[in-house]
């Protein structure tokens, strides 16, 4: 078992895979180790979300993930 | 009545709002907006990403706010992913309310929501390649004007 990170849109080609495997549990420090220099600059932005167990944490610095997990990297949408 | 869909085909909007209309005895008025892919010189193809877990459960509470909102009979709001080519549908919102404001309304507000507060990431192919498309200042100023 480990934490899925899922790139999404923009961060799918910083990241250079659309979704990468980390050995569980994972707080806000150890995902920003782990997705790379570019990728954690941008989730350090206000506008870059982040989901977790399918939800969007209101706190993203608060990040608790367990083995098993999935978290989302978001950054601004457009749709429509 | 209510229909909240992501289609990952192409799809002919009319053919979604004849039985949307059908399925709304006793409505006073119908406003149907639907969005293509604009063909924008160099634009050869566009690609709408989502993420399962988030998407279609914010259109559903899209659509909560927007039958709270106003006074509504039913509400038809549809969502393409996956690559698209100029003049293909990309969305359509169709709200049938007693009054025409409501179901205008309805359709502003929903197509505001989806242009810059849903779960979807748009990139264009150009002859270069791919580019991501950000929403304009123009779509969050639109946003705001819902926040009273």
């Amino acid at each position: 078992m480990a934490v899925t990170i899922l790139f999404l849109g923009p961060l799918r080609d910083m990241a250079g895979e659309a979704a990468r495997e980390v050995p569980g549990p994972l707080d806000w420090d150890g995902l920003l180790a782990v997705v790379g220099e570019e990728v954690a600059g941008q989730l350090q932005e206000a506008r870059v979300n982040v989901a977790c167990r399918g939800k969007v944490l209101a706190d993203k610095t608060a990040l608790d993930a367990q083995d098993g997990d999935e978290i989302a990297l978001l950054p601004p949408v457009s749709g429509g | 009545m209510r229909d909240i869909r992501l289609l990952g085909h192409a799809f002919n909007p009319g053919m979604l709002i004849e039985p949307f209309v059908q399925s709304n005895p006793g409505l006073g008025g119908v406003c149907t907006f639907v969005g293509e892919v604009r063909s924008d010189p160099g634009v050869e193809a566009l690609e709408l990403t989502h993420y399962e877990p988030l998407t279609l459960p914010g259109m559903h509470e899209l659509a909560d706010r927007a039958f709270g909102r106003f006074d509504l009979l039913g509400l038809l709001m549809v969502h393409r992913i996956g690559q698209l080519h100029p003049g293909e549908p990309i969305v359509c919102v169709s709200a049938a309310a007693k009054h025409r404001r409501d179901a205008i309304d309805a359709v502003d507000f929903c197509m505001d929501h989806l242009k810059s507060a849903a779960w979807f990431w748009k990139r264009e192919k150009h002859p270069d390649g791919w580019h991501w498309i950000e929403p304009r200042t123009e779509d969050h100023a639109d946003l705001a004007r819902w926040n009273n």
